[in-house]
């Protein structure tokens, strides 16, 4: 990158980075949970903000953490309110899909959020294994029997659906499309809680086609049992 | 009839109730079971309909037959619909199943009267029974208890369920009567009342006894109907605050009248849904709950319903200009709590903020208060923001301006109590 200004490279030495943590970490352990949290936005230039941060919390101590509206904290916590924001749309909208009992979900986030849906989903479904992808950092979460991994991967291809998984989506798309008033429809209003970015990866948006188009309707009418009461 | 033919059935006759919310309780997972419940304070909305409206759980009858003729219900006795009913294995099937796709936060279970009110609350317990011990399902599951249910079978419920709710739907006894002969007051309050006091010794027993078995520990909740009748706005509010104070009830939700119905009763079938004024009425729900106002400083004998122009929060502060302008470097929490444009977050955030810094107007703005109606009832330091002429007749029309650009042309629309203005 050209500049007029001179250029040094600096290589990173991970026990000076440790050090730095630590002395961090001593002053005010919610700025060192901040920056953690903060390389994880998709905040433009990040690094500065969390350099300056850095050097303010050094030079003044931690006092200014109470001040929303100080510059160095500001545009760190909003950053992070953006990624908080995102994270609790998520947690509702990953839609896991059942491969032959393991469950499967892609995401496709703007922050790297999946280190945080992590303990939420490794929680909740505890006794399962399952995996997610997140397509925009080519990040994939891992878990089985209590134990979890975060890889990275260069290409996904998601596997078919079984007949059961397809039946499934058919029930809960009936739902969807039922549950709705009519003469309270409002598309602004659905798409101010749920803007369309996230529809691609949700259950109910997606046509039952959309990924074996041949067969799919043969499928669901095997698939739908008679009435057992 | 197949599964997927019933769950069409029994979710389109559930859905004209409101209650939507999954929060309330933590409950972490637990070997052997599946799941867990949200410990976020606003719980989980996992999807949003074409109505605007958040999906939270899976919201069904256990069956739409009833023998009550309630006259606003598409259930009723005297109408011509198809009935079915879920057998509790299909149910509990279908939740697992949603759950583990994340589809759903829980179960919503309500239920027509099929026999009588203890014959489907005993059916309603079996199918949670079945869901809770024997596929160990540890989710969110709302209840509804049904008016004229025994004791012993609410407390069954209670045991089972997060949450229980009694729908009062007619806000007075005599839209009840009127409209609703089957269920008396009595028959409604007096599970409501049950609860609260179950819910109350309950609390006392798990002080003295850890693994006490809960009852609905995420409170009670109910519903009421807007539209269908005569009441006034200031007669819902007032119940909607007696029903906080006598039953602390967690929740009271609005629902418009959709008309589905034609009665002589009833308003006609062409009506429009009156989505402003169910708007307003969880407006000032909202600052019941979180901004210490009480309903007799909402509405009174001289202002019966609320105004459309403009929301109930404005609508006071105009009223009461003699408490304005509050100074934001010395004005305490709860005296800014009544600031248009300043909320429960932007209030904790200021008290915090102004003890290291002097705040000026630009400082507002990031600590996330509405200026573009704060800045009438405001001063930083002393001084009013610059640039700004107003006087006490133009504040009105000026908030109301604003609030225009809010609303939607046409009264047909869900209105967000969180749209971002400015």
């Amino acid at each position: 990158m050209l500049s007029l200004y001179s250029v040094r490279t600096i290589l990173t030495v991970p026990e000076n980075a440790r050090r730095v943590y630590r002395s961090i970490l001593k002053v005010s352990p919610t700025a060192a949970d901040m920056l953690r949290r903060c390389y994880l936005t998709c905040l433009d230039e990040k690094e500065m903000h969390m350099y300056r941060f850095i050097r303010k919390l050094y030079s003044c101590g931690n006092s200014f953490l109470k001040n929303q509206a100080d510059d160095a904290y500001h545009p760190i916590a909003k950053a992070i309110r953006h990624m908080n924001g995102e994270l609790e749309k998520l947690r509702g909208f990953v839609r896991f899909s059942d491969y032959n009992g393991t469950l499967g979900a892609e995401i496709e986030p703007k922050n790297r959020v999946l280190p945080l849906l992590r303990s939420h989903f490794c929680n909740r479904y505890a006794n399962e294994s399952l995996f997610i992808y997140d397509r925009t950092h080519g990040d994939l979460l891992l878990y089985t029997k209590g134990r979890s991994q975060i890889l990275q991967v260069d290409s996904w291809q998601k596997a078919l659906p079984g007949e059961e998984e397809i039946y499934y989506r058919a029930l809960w798309k009936k739902f969807y499309e039922t549950i709705a008033i009519k003469e309270r429809y409002n598309p602004r209003c659905q798409n101010t809680f749920l803007p369309k970015r996230y529809r691609h990866n949700m259950t109910e948006f997606l046509p039952l086609e959309h990924e074996n188009p041949a067969a799919i309707t043969q499928d669901l009418q095997t698939a739908l049992p008679k009435s057992s009461s | 009839m197949d599964l997927l033919e019933k769950l069409e059935i029994l979710s389109d006759a559930a859905k004209y109730d409101a209650a939507c919310t999954s929060s309330g309780v933590r409950r972490s997972s637990q070997p052997g079971k599946i799941g867990n419940t949200s410990s976020s304070i606003a719980g989980c909305c996992h999807s949003f309909s074409a109505d605007g409206r958040c999906i939270t759980l899976l919201k069904v009858l256990m069956t739409n037959c009833c023998v009550y003729d309630c006259k606003y219900c598409v259930n009723r006795r005297s109408n011509d619909t198809r009935r079915t009913a879920f057998s509790p294995r299909e149910l509990a099937e279908l939740t697992i199943g949603f759950y583990r796709r994340n589809y759903i936060e829980g179960l919503f279970l309500s239920s027509g009267v099929l026999r009588n009110p203890d014959y489907t609350t005993e059916l309603m317990v079996r199918s949670l029974r079945l869901l809770r011990h024997e596929y160990g399902f540890n989710g969110y599951i709302h209840a509804k208890a049904i008016p004229g249910t025994s004791p012993e079978l609410v407390q069954q419920l209670g045991l089972l369920a997060d949450r229980l709710s009694v729908n009062i739907e007619l806000p007075s006894e005599a839209g009840l009567q009127m409209l609703a002969p089957d269920k008396t007051k009595q028959a409604i309050l007096r599970p409501m009342g049950l609860i609260r006091d179950q819910a109350a010794n309950n609390k006392r027993e798990l002080v003295k006894y850890k693994h006490a078995p809960s009852f609905a520990p995420a409170g009670q909740s109910t519903q009421l109907i807007v539209g269908a009748t005569q009441d006034t706005d200031r007669h819902i509010l007032q119940l909607t605050q007696s029903l906080y104070d006598k039953y602390r009830l967690k929740r009271v939700f609005y629902s418009a009248y959709v008309p589905v119905v034609e009665h002589s009763l009833l308003p006609s079938l062409d009506t429009q849904p009156p989505l402003l004024r169910e708007h307003r009425l969880y407006q000032a729900d909202w600052l019941l709950r979180f901004y210490g106002f009480r309903a007799e400083e909402l509405l009174n004998d001289q202002q019966p319903d609320f105004n459309p122009l403009i929301d109930p929060k404005c609508n006071w502060a105009i009223g009461h200009l003699e408490q304005f302008p509050v100074e934001i470097m010395q004005a305490d929490y709860e005296m800014l709590l009544r600031v248009p444009g300043i909320g429960p977050v932007s209030a904790r955030r200021i008290v915090s903020a102004r003890r290291t810094t002097n705040l000026r107007f630009e400082d507002l703005k990031k600590l996330g208060v509405v200026l573009k109606r704060a800045q009438y009832f405001i001063t930083c330091s002393g001084r009013v923001r610059s640039g700004l002429q107003f006087s006490a007749a133009t504040i009105a029309r000026q908030l109301e301006a604003i609030e225009q650009k809010q609303l939607p042309h046409s009264q047909i629309a869900q209105l967000s109590l969180f749209d971002s203005v400015g």
